[in-house]
């Protein structure tokens, strides 16, 4: 049972942080207000919002099967504080302050409308620091974290985001914008 | 039409203070919205007045709570909405 | 109702009848004691007979604002009523004239809204160069004492009645979104009246005298006299007190208007419309302006000669307006420098007949999609600039003008 539940953990981390970099990806595209090939700009904000849910999921049976595999010595305060963990505390604990600024963002998120689009955006910008801080938590933490395999898929990754968020920074990254590039200052 | 049914009819409202036209409101109710030079959604059944208050046909009115939903900016809202049964 | 000492106005002249800078004494021995605090229905009634229109340039029926909140009184927390003499206009002068010879006839109208209603806050909002007469005519007021004073920025829409709300609440002069009438739901969400200062002065005589004077001057219609602002023709602005629905060619002549060297006078400010030298004997009243596409708003005449271009001046205040924009709603802030581009390229003769429609595709563009009624104020006046000045527009799109001298000056662009 241990080793199941050690192998599920393994595996839905692995798969989480596909997901969450497929979500950023997506919250890039969703800013910048364009379409993509098969996708209108609406599908594009769902499909980003979707695939954050689903990385949530993942993320939350990464973490409880890990909470429940005594090989791992994971305890519920270790969800919360981060860095005072029994195994590899710095890189779990990584993993902690992620897991903490996502259920932030997702809260936010999900309850967009009672808390206003202020506290919304303001928290979501928060995903460009969690995604990083899961990266180093996967490769620092993970068993796999320093196999070749992992680390493609890591460093690939990494590529990815770190284009997109080049992207986001350019001034006509936001559709709209070349349309309004006429304004007199 | 009656006008009674008019008056209840819920109103797509158009906060134009936080409306940054992302345009995703357009896609979701293409019979009633257009964008702009600028991006920002044009009402195509008002021509002239005010454009800040589009009446929403019952046909349209699941299409026009998921723009309310959507809008990146919660820029809309739907006023004059009979609760649902 | 107590009797009035004093005898009431026999002409048109009756807001600065207590003489310039009047002090508290000089306001009673003209005008008298202010009547008792009466109530809301009753002043509703005074001024539903009265005829009484905002001055403040929406000019909307006083009665009716006040009836609206009236109704909503008892609503915990009370009514709000606040005096607007922000005066965004750069053309007008009569609220700031008004504040510094007559503020007690001001404040007496203040009160006896604030009273009627049973107000829990009361506000006067002026800009800077009103403070200083404000504050010490206040001095002599212990009746004034509840009325917080909010110094209004100078700009084109810190008038606007949510701007004011706004400032006040906020400290931000611009505009909200509003799903509900400022009557129903205002500052911190209680019912608020927001009256301009000049409506205030007038109301203030209608308590006194009552409604069928008030009747006595003016038409059926446009009843009482309103102040303008005259300027242009090398004039500096001049307020006047004229009787309502005045031909226009006699309040310019008061003015000292020499009015057939005119070519046009603009009615009603920057949103205003246009008015040919040939139809000067349209009375100043909003009915006589309809045709015209205008109303007498806050009382503005600004006079065109024959010496200059009408797309010239109308392009940079069309600069200006689009400048003005609060930059908070996109049809606005974008549509209007496009408007006033087009224009100024009207203006400085490119010929390109497609500016003209470009120009009312823009307009019917921008009209209506704001949270306030700038971009519709801004496309009044510059398709009624096209439309009275057709034959410039001719002209200009030929390479020529009536007045080549006049040219846009290059610091505006």
């Amino acid at each position: 049972m241990d080793t199941a539940l050690w192998v599920v953990g393994r595996a839905t981390g692995v798969v989480s942080l596909g997901l969450i970099t497929l979500a950023v990806l997506l919250g890039i595209m969703t800013r910048s207000g364009r379409p993509l090939p098969t996708l209108p700009r609406f599908s594009v904000l769902l499909v980003h919002r979707n695939v954050s849910l689903v990385a949530t999921l993942f993320i939350l049976v990464h973490v409880v099967s890990l909470l429940f595999d005594s090989f791992a010595k994971l305890r519920p305060v270790d969800l919360l504080v981060p860095f005072i963990g029994n195994y590899k505390p710095i890189w779990q604990g990584l993993g902690t302050v992620a897991f903490d600024l996502l259920i932030a963002v997702v809260l936010t998120s999900l309850l967009r409308h009672r808390v206003g689009v202020g506290a919304f955006r303001i928290v979501h910008w928060v995903t460009y620091a969690m995604w990083p801080i899961a990266v180093a938590h996967g490769i620092g933490n993970g068993t796999d974290g320093r196999s070749p395999w992992f680390l493609t898929i890591a460093i690939a990754s990494i590529l990815l985001v770190a284009a997109a968020s080049i992207w986001r920074l350019t001034p006509f990254f936001v559709e709209s914008s070349q349309r309004r590039e006429t304004l007199q200052p | 039409m009656s006008t009674d049914s008019a008056r209840s009819r819920p109103i797509l409202h158009i906060d134009w203070t936080r409306c940054d036209g992302r345009g995703v409101c357009v896609e979701l109710l293409p019979e009633l919205l257009n964008r702009d030079d600028w991006g920002y959604p044009v009402a195509t059944i008002l021509p002239t007045g005010n454009r800040s208050n589009v009446p929403i046909s019952p046909a349209l009115e699941d299409a026009a709570v998921e723009a309310v939903a959507l809008c990146p900016r919660l820029a809309l809202s739907l006023l004059n909405r009979e609760a649902s049964p | 109702m107590s009797a009035v000492t004093s005898s009431p106005p026999a002409t048109a002249a009756r807001l600065f009848v207590a003489g310039p800078h009047a002090e508290l004494a000089a306001h009673i021995a003209a005008y008298g004691a202010a009547p008792p605090p009466e109530s809301g229905s009753s002043l509703v009634g005074k001024l539903e007979e009265s005829g009484l229109i905002g001055r403040g340039g929406a000019g909307f029926p006083a009665w009716r604002k006040l009836a609206a909140t009236n109704d909503l009184r008892r609503r915990p927390g009370g009514a709000v009523v606040i005096a607007n003499g922000a005066e965004g206009e750069p053309l007008s002068r009569k609220d700031a004239t008004l504040l510094q010879h007559s503020p007690h006839l001001v404040f007496d109208g203040l009160l006896a809204v604030a009273g009627a209603v049973g107000a829990s806050e009361v506000f006067l909002y002026a800009t800077e160069v009103s403070m200083k007469r404000i504050n010490a005519a206040i001095r002599d007021r212990p009746d004034m004492d509840r009325v917080k004073v909010v110094v209004a920025p100078h700009t084109f829409i810190s008038g606007e009645a949510s701007a004011v709300v706004n400032a006040i609440e906020n400290n931000l002069a611009i505009p909200t979104d509003r799903t509900r009438r400022l009557s129903d739901h205002g500052l911190r969400g209680k019912p608020t009246l927001v009256f301009n200062v000049e409506t205030l002065a007038h109301l203030a005589l209608v308590d006194r005298y009552g409604p069928n004077w008030f009747r006595t001057v003016g038409t059926n219609s446009d009843a009482g006299t309103r102040l303008v602002t005259v300027s242009g023709s090398g004039l500096q602005p001049v307020v006047l007190e004229v009787p309502g629905a005045i031909s226009l060619r006699s309040a310019l002549s008061s003015a000292g208007v020499n009015v057939g060297t005119i070519q046009a006078v603009l009615v009603g400010g920057y949103h205003g419309a246009w008015v040919a030298s040939e139809h000067l004997d349209t009375p100043l009243s909003p009915a006589d302006l309809l045709p015209f596409g205008g109303h007498p708003g806050a009382g503005i005449l600004a006079v065109l000669d024959n010496g200059q271009c009408g797309l010239v001046f109308a392009a940079e205040i069309a600069t200006y307006l689009g400048a003005q924009s609060a930059k908070q709603c996109g049809p606005c802030t974008f549509g209007l420098p496009a408007m006033a581009s087009i224009l100024s390229r009207l203006a400085r003769r490119e010929r390109d007949p497609a500016l003209v429609t470009e120009l009312g595709r823009l307009g019917r563009l921008t009209s209506g999609r704001g949270s306030c009624h700038h971009p519709d104020g801004t496309t009044r006046f510059v398709l009624s600039t096209i439309s009275v000045f057709a034959d410039e527009v001719q002209l200009h799109l030929g390479g020529r003008c009536s007045a080549p001298d006049h040219r846009i000056s290059e610091a505006r662009q």
